[in-house]
């Protein structure tokens, strides 16, 4: 397009460069963690182990999808456990009552009641300006209060869920579950329209500096409202496929998700500053604390230390990103001679 | 309309624009009109509501009265996407890039070229960025991100920014403010270019030399009404300033240092790798030293070192025979020791607290009641600078963030005056300030001078630095190249070492190692 067509490639990607080292270094923890493991117990990565974990990771990679993109808008969603929970008792009640119902219906209607829910915190945070910590931390409660109000102690068990529905979460190709194939291609496809297209980059552009963000034009509302809806949207899809995947389902469903999904997008190099982060780093990053969680059980460590190692490991994330976003800062201005 | 060109209408036109924010009147009835080909200069003092009026041309505030006509036509926008659409592409005063995203990003933001299935194509972007940068003199590589940039670099992305969508109106505030000499020719090279297409600039600054050289038309506010508006031929600089400040102003320089003091500041062997090296020299009291050089020369660097801010590989610092710690700016401050900054807005303001609290926040003793904070001493701290510098503000406790550009500065400048450090280093002292507080400023620095401070001085704008200066030491590329007495230097013989086309060894000796 222009007549400097050799893109001088000094300095190329750094930002690109950050976010792959960071990737790299997750994927070498991944594998030394699991390698580890397999040491001490060559069950941990028998078909069976490794479909296990991914099952595990599956629902909450998902939600870290919406919840990615909420986060480089500099945004926060709590909500997203309540939501799950009411569309996975929502799905239940559905088959208790029709059976026969096509499952890509209820996955649609999952996603749009979702959706729904995402869009109340929308009108709050982008038009009530309400900061989203607030806000959605009150729907979190609200949403969680009406699933108890409508659930009222029952239970819905695999027994009146429809089997194909079930064959979801089971069936498989190879030690890959159809569950976990869904959840990665969605991981890929929204991970590809956050770096390629302009509307997924304006994500990045409001979290970064909302300001500018408004002054370059970029209808910063419309995207806030967007990415909450999008965020409610996935996590609706989450409620359902966790139906299938735990195949009972009562009121406290999915009580306490939402922290663990921040925490798996923390890891995965999402900043909660905003502007920086990738869908794929989040799912990875719900990978490696979803092989930590299965990795303490195999080698017999007391569950009760899941909880703390979590905790270290999100610690260490965001140490590692300071640290990381430090030197890079230092080797550019060295680069420069600046001033 | 006009003598020159009666028939063409102008491209955009404001008519009495009035716009208050809260109680404050900021514009009250200004009108404006720019026309095609042309650059329209739009002065006034700080506060006299320039910027107010930008964002209005710009859609980003809605007036609450008057009128725009873009091309004849009336129109109005319901926010910045509109005038874009429209054709007005703007370099607002405030840093508006995204500190995350690639230069190439933030310089397309909007309109990124596409590749197949509507992906950004990354690679025709950079190869255009690289393009753009290049004309502009200043090759940066578009795929690094824009944080760590330096604040000239991030201007020149700004200009980039404005340069990318072939607006038919360019509104400019204050682009120059942060760039050299050099960069500043080669904007202006490419605003002719631009006006030569036809294309209308409306150009905003405090230097009036600047407007007399690339504008054709002036209008001047003040206090938010139309001051006077015409072709350049109609005003002499004494008048433009007259009409701004609403009286004739001296704007002659300070007498030099009559007597120079003991030895405040030694400076020996600084260095700090990439930035600048070897660095050696003495400031007495009563004087004025500035650091003369390009952007990118270390300037900034070296003051910096001295206060602490960015650790240094070697070399040391004393105030007043006594070494001060290296990387320690508390140290700094309690050897007597002040700086204020060339980032005021990000590395001088808390935006969102109080214009006094932001006055005193380096002063917390002098506004101490028995450990506790005295809101009347806080007051009076903050009255007594402002009334110095000749602050515009509705109220003292209303957020810094809400006052113009120039006016940020002078609670920056106050804050760190309020000290009453022994040795000043100030980076850029009158960048963005208006040519009635510019003269004020000069003639306190001069009194503090004469009262014994040692003053270093960082400052991009020549004819200040030859006018206030009593020594000048030139930098390039991190090292000192050149010592010359403030009375004797010109413009020639400064450029001339800043740039390396003298032979620097000859004036090498004259710097005390
Ligand atoms: N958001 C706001 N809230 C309150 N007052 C404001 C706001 N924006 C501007 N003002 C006031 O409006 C007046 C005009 O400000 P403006 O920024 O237009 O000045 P300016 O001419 O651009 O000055 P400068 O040369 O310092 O940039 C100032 O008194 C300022 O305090
Ligand atoms: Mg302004």
């Amino acid at each position: 397009m222009s007549a400097a067509a050799a893109a001088p490639s000094r300095g190329a990607g750094i930002v690109g460069t950050i976010g792959r080292v960071r990737e790299a270094g997750l994927v070498v923890i991944l594998l030394a963690l699991a390698l580890g493991t397999f040491a001490v117990n060559p069950r941990f990565l028998s078909a069976q182990g490794v479909k296990d974990i991914l099952l595990d990771v599956a629902v909450i990679a998902l939600v870290a999808i919406g919840e990615t993109v909420v986060l480089l808008m500099r945004q926060v969603d709590l909500s997203v456990s309540s939501i799950v929970g009411l569309t996975a008792y929502g799905a239940g009640a559905l088959f208790a009552a029709h059976p026969n119902l096509p499952i890509p219906l209820v996955l649609v209607l999952g996603a749009l009641a979702g959706g729904g829910l995402g869009a109340i915190n929308a009108l709050l945070v982008a038009h009530g300006r309400v900061p989203a910590l607030v806000a959605t931390l009150g729907t979190l409660y609200v949403f969680r209060g009406f699933d108890f109000a409508w659930v009222q102690g029952n239970q819905i068990n695999a027994t009146s869920l429809p089997p194909a529905f079930l064959r979801l979460a089971t069936a498989s190709l190879g030690a890959l579950p159809l569950l976990a194939l869904l959840v990665g291609l969605l991981v890929a496809g929204f991970g590809a329209y956050l770096r390629l297209y302009p509307g997924g980059r304006e994500y990045f552009a409001v979290g970064s500096n909302e300001e500018a963000a408004r002054l370059a034009g970029i209808d910063v509302a419309r995207r806030l409202r967007r990415g909450f809806i999008l965020c409610g949207a996935i996590a609706g899809l989450a409620g359902v496929l966790w139906l299938a995947r735990f195949g009972t389902v009562d009121a406290t469903a999915g009580t306490g998700l939402e922290l663990r999904v921040i925490a798996a997008a923390v890891v995965g190099g999402v900043a909660i500053t905003g502007g920086v982060g990738s869908v794929e780093g989040a799912a990875l990053g719900a990978l490696l604390l979803g092989t930590i969680a299965n990795a303490l059980v195999v080698l017999r460590v007391p569950s009760f230390w899941e909880q703390t190692i979590e905790g270290a490991l999100l610690l260490a994330a965001i140490t590692a990103d300071l640290l990381i976003s430090r030197a890079t800062l230092r080797m550019m201005r060295e680069g420069r001679r600046g001033g | 309309m006009t003598s020159e060109t009666p028939a063409s209408e102008p491209v955009l036109v404001a008519r009495g624009i009035t716009k208050s924010f809260g109680g404050a009147l900021a514009l009250r009835g200004a009108s404006l009109a720019i026309e095609a080909g042309e650059s329209h200069a739009l002065l006034g003092e700080n506060g006299a509501g320039k910027s107010t009026l930008v964002r209005i041309l710009a859609g980003v505030l809605a007036p609450d009265q008057g009128e725009l006509r873009l091309a004849g036509h009336p129109v109005r926008f319901r926010g910045p996407a509109e005038a874009q659409a429209a054709g007005i592409s703007v370099i607002y005063q405030e840093p508006s890039l995204f500190p995350d995203l690639s230069i190439a990003e933030n310089v397309l933001i909007g309109h990124m070229p596409r590749a197949r299935f509507g992906t950004i194509d990354r690679a025709a972007a950079a190869s255009r960025v690289a393009g753009m940068l290049g004309d502009l003199g200043v090759p940066l590589p578009p795929r690094r991100p824009v944080r760590g940039l330096s604040i000239a670099a991030q201007q020149v992305v700004e200009i980039a920014k404005a340069l990318s969508n072939r607006a038919r109106v360019l509104i400019m505030d204050e682009p120059t403010a942060a760039l050299t000499t050099e960069e500043c020719e080669r904007l202006f090279a490419v605003v002719r270019s631009l006006r030569a297409r036809g294309v209308a600039v409306l150009f905003i600054t405090h230097r009036l030399e600047e407007a007399f050289a690339e504008c054709q038309r002036f209008t001047i506010l003040r206090d938010g009404a139309l001051a006077a508006s015409g072709p350049r031929e109609a005003f002499a600089p004494a008048e433009v300033v007259r009409r701004m400040v609403g009286r004739p102003l001296d704007q002659l320089y300070p007498q030099r240092s009559s007597r120079t003091g003991d030895e405040l500041l030694a400076v020996t062997g600084l260095t700090r790798a990439g930035s600048y090296e070897d660095v050696h020299f003495r400031v007495r009291a009563g004087e004025i030293v500035a650091l003369a050089g390009l952007v990118g020369a270390g300037r900034s660097e070296v003051l910096r070192g001295i206060f602490g801010i960015d650790p240094r590989d070697r070399g040391s610092v004393r105030v007043a025979g006594c070494v001060v710690a290296p990387a320690d700016p508390r140290a700094a401050m309690r050897a007597g020791l002040a700086l204020v900054p060339e980032d005021r807005r990000q590395q001088g303001l808390v935006l969102a607290l109080s214009i006094i609290r932001n006055a005193t926040l380096a002063v917390p003793r002098a506004v101490r009641h028995f450990g506790l904070v005295s809101r009347r001493r806080e007051g009076a701290v903050t009255r007594l600078w402002a009334a110095r510098l000749q602050l515009k503000a509705h109220r003292l406790s209303d957020p810094v963030g809400t006052l113009s550009g120039g006016n940020q500065q002078k609670v920056v400048l106050g804050k760190w005056l309020a000290t009453a450090p022994r040795v000043l280093l100030i980076d850029e002292p009158t960048r963005g300030i208006d040519v009635g507080a510019k003269a004020e400023l000069h003639r306190r620095l001069a009194e503090l001078r004469d009262h014994g401070l040692a003053i270093v001085m960082v400052s991009s704008d020549l004819p200040e630095v030859l006018g206030m200066a009593d020594r000048i030491l030139v930098m390039r590329e991190g090292r000192l190249v050149g010592e010359l007495r403030g009375a004797d230097a010109t413009e020639e013989t400064v450029m001339l070492h800043a740039t390396g086309q003298q032979d620097g060894a000859r004036t090498l000796a004259a710097v005390p190692a």
